[in-house]
């Protein structure tokens, strides 16, 4: 998985740059990440490309159901947790 | 498994299989899949080990994650139905969080339910505990949760709907065993749903002692993946586990101050007419 560089960038607190082009992000997992019109939660999937099978995908706190991941839209600031299955007792 | 011998066969209850909610179990052992040397030793030590249920952990999928060989490829899912816990939660929210994403990846109700109170001791947060059961009962998880061997919480969480109350025999990973018989002996007696220890089993007697006080099940991850060789130690504890269950039921002798002969007192050469 990668895309998830830009960490620098004062996206959240500084509009600057040219007007419609505001470097806008969402979080993935806490860090920042590009966000751009038209990003849905399939789309970002798509993008990030996760190699480990089962995953699931929190937007906001609220679980993002698999068959709602491509109607699902997402907003400038929203926060995305995606996560996945590991060894555990 | 035990040899196909009359006495325990089917009808003893010994025998009879373990259910909780949905979900039926012949093998009361259930195994952590965590801390293994290697995904290959951990897949081999499951089979040897007889289980048939093993616990899974929730994590965010890092940046930086290559691919490679994964975890849930060792896992056979014909074979094992998969317990995912909330480990490494330590308030309601972030344990319900959890719950909700392990369900929507797995699409099962099953969960083991750990509200944790701090990190050196890692244990239950009795409150927060209690909270979160009754919220995830309620949305139609099939809740096990992880508790102290304290007898009236154990009590006040069945009371919330638990399927399964998991008392911790000592601290998770400290291998101490059971370090309070007394107490997990009454939640055995005082519930009504299953009560399966959780974490602190160091070896094998553990194990077998955990089922002779009537345990309905133990989990375990430590105790194996830690080992010095790990599957000799799973099918140690396979063998512990069944052995406990038959002891149990079979019934421990009195205890009694003094000797009692176990061969015939008369008829011993030279002694009397």
């Amino acid at each position: 998985m990668s895309g998830l560089d830009d960490s620098d960038a004062p996206a959240d607190t500084a509009p600057r740059r040219d007007a419609g082009q505001a470097a806008a992000t969402i979080r993935v997992n806490g860090r920042p990440h590009p966000w751009l019109p038209g990003l849905t939660v399939a789309v970002l999937l798509a993008e990030l490309d996760p190699a480990a099978g089962p995953v699931a995908v929190e937007c906001n706190r609220r679980v993002v159901r698999r068959a709602e991941h491509a109607a699902t839209a997402l907003e400038p600031g929203d926060e995305i947790e995606l996560v996945r299955l590991v060894g555990g007792g | 498994m035990t040899e196909p011998d009359p006495a325990v066969q089917d009808p003893h209850p010994a025998a009879a299989a373990l259910r909780l909610g949905a979900f039926t179990f012949q093998s009361r052992l259930f195994l952590g899949t965590g801390k293994y040397p290697d995904y290959p030793t951990m897949a081999k030590a499951l089979e040897i080990s007889g289980t048939e249920c093993v616990t899974v952990a929730v994590r965010r999928i890092p940046a930086d994650e290559t691919p490679g060989a994964r975890f849930l490829d060792y896992i056979d899912r014909d074979r094992y139905t998969l317990l995912p816990n909330t480990a490494g939660c330590f308030d309601a929210e972030a344990a319900i969080r959890t719950a909700r994403l392990a369900r929507e990846m797995l699409e099962t109700d099953l969960l083991k339910l750990e509200v944790l109170g701090d990190k050196r001791t890692l244990l239950p947060d009795p409150v927060d505990t209690l909270r979160a059961t009754e919220i995830l009962v309620a949305e139609g998880f099939t809740v096990l949760v992880y508790t102290s061997d304290d007898v009236v919480q154990a009590r006040r969480l069945q009371e919330a709907g638990a399927t399964s109350v998991m008392p911790a025999g000592s601290p998770i990973g400290s291998g101490q065993g059971i370090l309070n018989p007394q107490n997990i002996g009454m939640i055995i007696e005082e519930l009504t749903v299953p009560v399966i220890v959780d974490a602190g089993v160091g070896t094998a007697s553990d194990v077998a002692f955990t089922m002779e006080l009537g345990a309905a099940g133990v989990l375990l991850n430590t105790a194996v993946a830690s080992a010095r060789e790990p599957l000799r130690m799973a099918r140690a504890m396979r063998d512990a586990c069944s052995a406990g269950r038959d002891a149990f039921f079979a019934g421990r002798i009195p205890r009694r101050r003094f000797a009692s002969a176990s061969s015939p007192e008369e008829g011993v050469v030279g002694v009397g007419a």
